[in-house]
């Protein structure tokens, strides 16, 4: 069977880069805090990563996950050209300013996305050390 | 690769509040500075933020903040009575800058605060790039 190295890594590689998209646009917002009339914003990880899914399936090619249900998540190779959707924040509360940033919001995202970011890279090492452990034999 | 920008985002919070803490220490330097003439005397400064655009369109992320100017605050200076003072005018008055030492103070700290929050952001996204370069290992 011929391994297709996009679909071994599965959702992984494309988690990967929504997470590094997301951090991008987290810290945007951090460095906008004190910013008159900026509106805070942030990716829906979980509709980007379906969107991806639906993509690569519509794009054929290589092995898929069923995605039977609304809340399933497909299996996806990796595309260069996504770019997630961008929604503006919910402020909790209105400032004079009109700046809808909230700094201790926006950092708690930040420190989740990080780790999500770490545990994506950690399932990444293994799908590789899985593959080596084939490659070698050993 | 685009992990990259996160360091310029940051790294434009980081200058941005950097200007701003420079206004408040050049406030505060010259809250006593007193003048004879209403309209040479020291005003307060305060810079204005603006967030730049990485493109066009609805779907356009922010690629961080710039600092659009320096304004001077517009409120009247404050007339004292002081005969005695060198600088007074024919009337006996001089003038004191329109700085306000708790305003500034309140801005020092949430400049201060801001800039340790890009700081902070700086070098977790360094550690997550280099964590990725270290993958597969």
């Amino acid at each position: 069977m011929p391994v297709n190295l996009d679909t071994y890594l599965g959702v992984h590689a494309a988690a990967l880069k929504l997470r590094s998209q997301r951090t991008e646009v987290l810290a945007a917002n951090l460095a906008n805090a004190d910013t008159p009339n900026y509106q805070a914003r942030d990716i829906d990880f979980k509709s980007a990563l379906a969107a991806v899914g639906a993509q690569s399936a519509g794009a054929g090619g290589g092995v898929h996950l069923a995605t039977t249900r609304a809340g399933h998540i497909g299996a996806t190779t990796v595309d260069g050209t996504t770019t997630p959707e961008l929604k503006y924040r919910t402020p909790l509360a209105p400032s004079l300013d009109g700046n809808t940033v909230d700094a201790q919001l926006e950092q708690a995202a930040f420190a989740e996305n990080s780790v999500r970011y770490q545990a994506t890279l950690t399932f990444l090492s293994s799908k590789f050390r899985g593959l080596l452990t084939a490659i070698t034999g050993q | 690769m685009s992990s990259f920008k996160i360091f310029d985002v940051a790294g434009s919070g980081m200058s941005a509040q950097s200007v701003r803490l420079n206004a408040t220490a050049s406030n505060l330097a010259n809250a006593d500075s007193v003048s004879g003439d209403p309209n040479q005397v020291y005003r307060a400064r305060h810079p204005l933020f603006e967030a730049v655009r990485a493109g066009l369109g609805e779907n356009a992320a922010t690629s961080g903040v710039k600092v659009r100017g320096i304004v001077e605050n517009q409120a009247a200076p404050s007339a004292r009575y002081e005969p005695g003072n060198p600088l007074a005018d024919a009337n006996g008055y001089v003038y004191a800058p329109n700085v306000n030492a708790v305003e500034e103070m309140v801005d020092m700290i949430s400049a201060s605060r801001s800039y340790q929050n890009n700081v902070e952001v700086m070098n977790t996204a360094k550690e997550m790039m280099l964590a990725t370069l270290r993958l597969g290992q």
